[in-house]
Parts: structure tokens; C-alpha cells; sequence
């Protein structure tokens, strides 16, 4: 499966069909991080039953330092 | 001294937020949150970068801070939502510091765009703190659009170049009826004292701190500073005169 993540071409290929599956990956852990599918705010508890499918945009963004 | 400062239904007894940025490593931001006093503490919102690497800044912040999630990278209202939305999301809160900017040079805030990004974020029930230029039809325009506080800029970000626009900055504490808090370009303590003697409820720092060769001593300094010049405010100063007023009697000299 094609996602393109935060701008970048990613293949996920089988693995990953819901948010849940993607954010379970290990570069996503230990980050309070918020996902937007297409323009959208997937919240937490809705991570299990959003599926994914091709060509997905998803942006995965978390809390920097910043004044 | 019982002097609290409430802001979206929040009571603080500090009045000095502190930014997260620019410090030479992370870990000082828990003992500068100690040693300021500071309750209220301004992050940022990044893509995460997929190549790894980036230290959670989080894990540096704890949980009884409440959290002033910024919008910087905005440069329309519809981008400030779009940020704002996206950090309430995380579940850390509802409060947001307005920052839209086009001006890539002194990174001056853009009113207009902001006053309606505060309309849109104070209708859905974020707790709205405005980044903005001092300008007094501006102030209103926030505040009747919902704004929590509203914060003008004492000089550009970063700068540590003081109390520029004071002039301006007493206007709005006088005229609009919010907490004003002053945001950005203090870079000394005295300057954040002079912002708290003229009335501003509080002030916001990131710079003076963190680029310090002691952040965890200018934290202090700042704290206390921030402590006299409310005080001095509250206690109401003395008048300003021309010429010399004895605080002695001119009477009764020996001869």
C-alpha cells in the first residue's frame, strides 16, 4: 500500500490497513503525536477503525520546543 | 500576597509563561519551569520527521503545566485553525497562542489574519491567547472576537531588545478591558519588571532564558522581577515631579 506520509512516498505494503496498524510501527513510538487523513483529524480512539487504502495522505505531527 | 491571575477560567499564581525553544539541551526546561515558578508553558506543533532522531519534548514538560500550544508556521487564519485543531487534538487542553506571520525578516505578527483566526478558534471553545502587534483597534477587535488575553509584542522575537512598543502597550492596558500580556523582545529582567509596573498581567518569555549563559539563574532573576514589578503595580507608584520635592523638613535647622 502507497501512503504518502508528512509529504514522503511510503510502501507499508500488507501490514498496515487501519490507522492503528500504522501508528503501532516503531518509528511512531514513545511520541505524543495527532494524525490528519486526507485533510482530516483522526482522533485516538477512532485509530482501530479507520482503514487506510492507496494513495493516502497522512500527516503524523507532534510538539516541538518552541516560545 | 493573594494576587491571582485567571485567564479562560484557569487560576495562576505566576505570571511569567515561558517558551520551550533554543535551549542548549532540554533537560534545563524542567528546572527553569522550577526555578521560574512558571504554570504555563508554550510549545510548538511539527511534522514529525521520518528519518528519526527528534527528542519528545514532552517527556521534559510536567503534567501540571498547562500547556500554550502556538501556531508559528501559520501564515493565514485558515493554517492558525488548522494548527490549533490539530494540538487540541492531542488532549493536552484547549488553549492555543494565536502566531500568524508573513513577515520572514522581524517575524511581526499579521493583526488582520489573526483577529480572524481568534473568531473561528473562540467559537469553538479554545481558550484563544493572540500574538499580535500593539495596535488598540486590533486589541478590541480580539477581545470582541473571543480572545482570552491578548499578547502585543514588546520588540521582534527573539531579540531580547526590550520594551520597544511601550507607549503602545500602556495604551492597551488602559483601553482594552483583558489581561495583556507581553510577548516577546524582553530580554532583561528590569524590562519585564517596567512591562508589570504599567500593569501587564503577565509576561512571556522564551529567549532571555534560554540563550542565557545561566538559563536556570535568569529564570530566577525573571521570576522575581516579574513578583516586584506586580508589587509595584498593586502598591500604585508615586507621583513623577519636575523639580526636587524634599522628603525632609525644611524647617528647624540648627544654628
Amino acid at each position: 500500500m502507497n501512503l504518502l506520509i508528512n509529504g514522503t512516498a511510503k510502501d507499508y505494503s500488507d501490514s498496515c490497513r487501519t490507522v492503528s496498524d500504522l501508528m503501532n510501527r516503531p518509528e511512531w513510538s514513545g511520541r505524543l503525536i495527532i494524525v490528519e487523513l486526507n485533510g482530516e483529524i483522526v482522533s485516538r480512539e477512532n485509530y482501530e477503525i479507520t482503514p487506510l487504502a492507496d494513495g493516502d495522505r497522512i500527516e503524523v505531527v507532534h510538539f516541538v520546543g518552541g516560545g | 500576597m493573594h494576587d491571582p491571575l485567571v485567564i479562560g477560567g484557569t487560576t495562576l499564581s505566576s505570571r511569567l509563561f515561558i517558551g520551550t525553544g533554543k535551549y542548549s539541551r532540554n533537560t534545563l526546561i524542567p528546572e527553569v519551569i522550577n526555578r521560574s515558578g512558571s504554570q504555563v508553558i508554550t510549545v510548538a506543533l511539527r511534522r514529525v520527521d521520518l528519518t528519526g532522531g527528534e527528542e519528545n519534548i514532552m517527556k521534559h514538560i510536567p503534567s501540571h503545566m498547562t500547556l500554550l500550544p502556538n501556531t508559528s508556521g501559520a501564515r493565514t487564519a485558515e493554517e492558525a485553525v488548522r494548527i490549533a485543531r490539530l494540538a487540541r487534538a492531542a488532549g493536552l487542553g484547549n488553549w492555543v497562542k494565536i502566531e500568524v506571520i508573513n513577515d520572514q525578516k522581524y517575524l511581526l505578527p499579521d493583526n488582520l489574519e489573526t483577529i480572524r483566526a481568534t473568531e473561528i478558534l473562540a467559537a469553538e471553545g479554545f481558550v484563544v491567547l493572540p500574538y499580535m502587534s500593539p495596535d488598540l483597534s486590533a486589541a478590541i477587535r480580539l477581545r470582541d472576537a473571543g480572545a482570552a488575553a491578548v499578547m502585543p509584542l514588546g520588540a521582534p522575537i527573539g531579540t531580547n531588545r526590550g520594551l520597544r512598543t511601550k507607549e503602545l502597550i500602556r495604551i492597551l492596558i488602559e483601553e482594552v478591558n483583558l489581561p495583556i500580556i507581553v510577548d516577546a523582545g524582553i530580554g532583561r529582567p528590569s524590562e519585564a519588571a517596567e512591562a508589570m509596573e504599567m500593569g501587564a498581567a503577565a509576561v512571556l518569555l522564551n529567549t532571555a532564558i534560554a540563550t542565557a549563559r545561566d538559563p536556570l539563574g535568569m529564570a530566577e532573576a525573571f521570576r522575581d522581577a516579574i513578583s516586584a514589578g506586580r508589587k509595584a503595580y498593586l502598591a500604585g507608584l508615586g507621583p513623577v515631579e519636575e523639580v526636587a520635592a524634599a522628603s525632609s523638613p525644611l524647617t528647624g535647622f540648627l544654628s
